[in-house]
């Protein structure tokens, strides 16, 4: 309960003015009368927040960054978009956004002004009452990207969302990701999370992705927060019939990471494919919870995690897979790889398949091993020395999520940030 | 340029290698032949340097040194080159950047100039026409998914790419049809020069009809049992083992 009165401390004190003020306040009433997750509850099994909810945040002021450092962050060649978040509010500036006349690129405030009721609609439809994080996002917010492509429009080069945390102060940030695509459309977004300092901040970060029929989207994310940070993402996926949604996600930083991930398929013929990598070091955890919901026949949905833990570090997979009844024909393909570089890292892999149609096709797989001793040998059995062949290996466990990047200017890059993060 | 005295070789506690004599000399073809268990493979992973095996007794001295002394890496440089009976498969690296980083690793050794990537395609597609795989073959991640007959012709590709002083090959032939051998001896026969040497693993005579060998061995139980021409090989062929264990025991 104390925990609890903190945030909604930091709810009165903050100004509640705008388009959203019912919205934030029937969120934060919501947040008042739910609790949060302990580890007796089973989605919370493996992945203590205490740490997290006890600590005592403020707001954070705008602080400065240069365009060098931006420009150090943006992966690949140059992009069409970028929006540059510090500490969670809208940098216009650093930001480079490119006017069109009907595709909307912008922060939620701007959004707000220019687009009012529409926007609102969509901040109150993705509010989920039932999460307490959701809530907590709402009542909170401060921003987050508002992108919205109309129908038939390909957006050919990459949208760049660009967060960089750098403060003393153990902050909070609640940001607000939607991103609404239209039938027969394609979009590429790049979200990145950087930090400067070293300090404890609370990255509560929601993002919605609404994927129309026979819409195509990309959607690569690099988390590089600070190792004493924490972030927790829900990332809600809704796709119409025909469409293609694919998440690269890579996960590097950050003290407890806790990544929530619901695809409902809400029609036939979709693809869907998650794919996730995470390193960890140290102390940290990094736990990625998955939900493929199949409602309809003939989808596909594919997912492969891969985690290299070293040190105390821990990794936790849960892939639930609801194919239900209608749903024939659907193939769920799920994989959880992890190598293990001290006796002391770990993992918690749960898959998790509940099937109520007959025709399907499902299969799951887990494993946690070392690096492989025989391909190790056959390498330096042909002459590359021992360092070498350990980061040839460990290139080619990350390469199989990041081949799935396809862009070969943002997989280098990726793949480059990846390997010297070993 | 190999002399192997009196090697004993243990894996987990059990000793398969008891007392192994060999000495291989340049532009010599050793073919070693024997019963299953007998200790071949054992032979070549000693050569190469793999860890579980345990040498107990005896020496190798390869080139004049002490290859005991030497690490798995060095060995290879050093132009000991082992194609395995069983290559592994190694997923996400292709075959093309696992050779350039092998070449290249070997060029760094002999503090030779690194190969630019274009240059190292240029040499490996020469090679790749030797074992006859195309483009497509190079792409792939090494030995996956390959059919026994790709694995094979990928050891002998890997050999004519990297170079070598001393090849060791373990059962190449085991497995292929007769075309897939005729594409490997032939192989084998190109690279074959007086500088170089050969030890050939094998069970059957055919792949020594290609490879002629200079001197063929027979290793049961872990030692070298008998020693001959070519003809001991054909003699083998015919005959099976038999009388060559009745001797040994004999001999005990
Ligand atoms: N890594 C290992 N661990 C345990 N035992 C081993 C290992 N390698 C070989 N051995 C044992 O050593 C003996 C000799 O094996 P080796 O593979 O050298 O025989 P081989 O002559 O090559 O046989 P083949 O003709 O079947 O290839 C066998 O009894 C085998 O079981
Ligand atoms: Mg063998």
């Amino acid at each position: 309960m104390k925990t609890k009165q903190h945030f909604i401390s930091i709810f009165d004190e903050m100004a509640n003015e705008d388009a959203l003020k019912d919205i934030r306040k029937q969120a934060i009433d919501t947040f008042s009368q739910l609790e949060f997750p302990t580890r007796r509850h089973e989605e919370w099994k493996y992945t203590n927040i205490n740490p997290i909810i006890q600590k005592s945040y403020t707001v954070e002021e705008n602080c400065s960054v240069s365009q060098e450092t931006i420009d150090g962050y943006i992966l690949g060649e140059t992009p069409g978009n970028i929006l540059v978040f510090v500490n969670g509010i809208f940098n216009e500036e650093l930001s480079h956004i490119e006017n069109s006349e009907e595709i909307i690129v912008s922060n939620v405030k701007g959004a707000l002004q220019k687009h009012g009721e529409k926007v609102t609609q969509f901040v109150e439809n993705t509010t989920d009452k039932e999460q307490i994080f959701s809530v907590l996002n709402t009542a909170l917010l401060q921003d987050g990207v508002f992108i919205q492509v109309p129908k038939n429009k390909v957006v050919e080069k990459p949208i760049f969302v660009v967060n960089v945390s750098d403060s003393e102060q153990q902050f909070i940030h609640n940001a607000k990701n939607i991103i609404d695509v239209g039938e027969n459309s394609q979009v590429n977004i790049v979200e990145t999370y950087r930090h400067g300092k070293d300090s404890a901040y609370f990255n509560n970060i929601t993002t919605d992705v609404f994927v129309a029929a026979n819409a195509h989207v990309q959607h690569v994310r690099l988390q590089m927060e600070s190792k004493k940070a924490y972030q927790i993402t829900t990332l809600n996926i809704r796709q119409q019939k025909d469409s293609t949604y694919t998440s690269v996600s890579v996960d590097l930083g950050g003290a407890i990471v806790r990544n929530n991930i619901n695809v409902d398929l809400q029609d036939s013929n979709i693809e869907s494919n998650l794919y996730g990598l995470y390193l960890g070091k140290d102390e940290q955890l990094i736990d990625n919870h998955t939900f493929i919901d199949h409602a309809k026949p003939h989808c596909n949905s594919n997912e492969l995690y891969k985690g290299i833990l070293d040190d105390k570090a821990r990794g936790v997979f849960n892939g639930k897979v609801l194919v239900r009844q209608d749903a024939q024909k659907t193939n769920a393909f799920q994989s959880n790889q992890n190598i293990l570089l001290s006796d002391n890292a770990g993992v918690d892999t749960k898959p998790q398949l509940e099937i109520f149609a007959d025709d399907v096709k499902c299969s799951h797989g887990a494993t946690v091993g070392e690096l492989d001793e025989g391909a190790m040998f056959y390498l330096r059995a042909r002459g590359i020395g021992e360092k070498e062949a350990h980061s040839l290996l460990r290139q080619a466990f990350v390469g199989e999520v990041l081949e799935f990047v396809k862009q070969d200017s943002l997989r280098e890059k990726l793949e480059e940030i990846v390997m010297s993060h070993f | 340029m190999l002399k192997i005295k009196n090697l004993h070789v243990s894996v987990e506690g059990n000793e398969i290698l008891r007392g192994l004599n060999l000495e291989i000399n340049k532009g010599e073809v050793h073919a070693i032949m024997g019963p299953n268990g007998s200790g071949k493979s054992t032979l070549a992973n000693v050569l190469a340097g793999k860890e579980d095996y345990e040498v107990t007794a005896g020496e190798i001295i390869y080139k004049g040194e002490d290859l005991l002394e030497m690490s798995i890496e060095d060995r290879s440089r050093e132009g000991i080159f082992m194609a395995f009976q069983y290559p592994v498969e190694i997923p996400g690296v292709s075959m093309i950047n696992f050779l350039k980083t092998a070449l290249n690793a070997n060029r760094e050794y002999h503090e030779q100039k690194k190969m630019s990537a274009r240059e190292i395609l240029k040499l490996v597609r020469e090679k790749a026409k030797l074992v006859e795989v195309d483009d497509e073959f190079l792409r792939r991640a090494v030995n996956e998914g390959f059919s026994g007959g790709e694995k094979k012709r990928n050891e002998i590709l890997q050999m004519a790419v990297l170079g070598f002083q001393l090849a060791v090959l373990d059962e190449t032939d085991s497995g292929l049809d007769i075309d897939a051998l005729r594409i490997v001896s032939e192989g084998i026969n190109q690279l074959r020069g007086e500088d170089n040497a050969f030890v050939v693993v094998t069970h059957y005579q055919r792949l020594l009809d290609h490879i002629v060998p200079d001197f063929v061995h027979v290793l049961y139980n872990g030692a070298i049992v008998k020693s001959g021409d070519k003809n001991l090989a054909l003699e083998l062929e015919k005959e099976g083992y038999a009388w060559i264990k009745e001797e040994a025991a004999a001999a005990s």
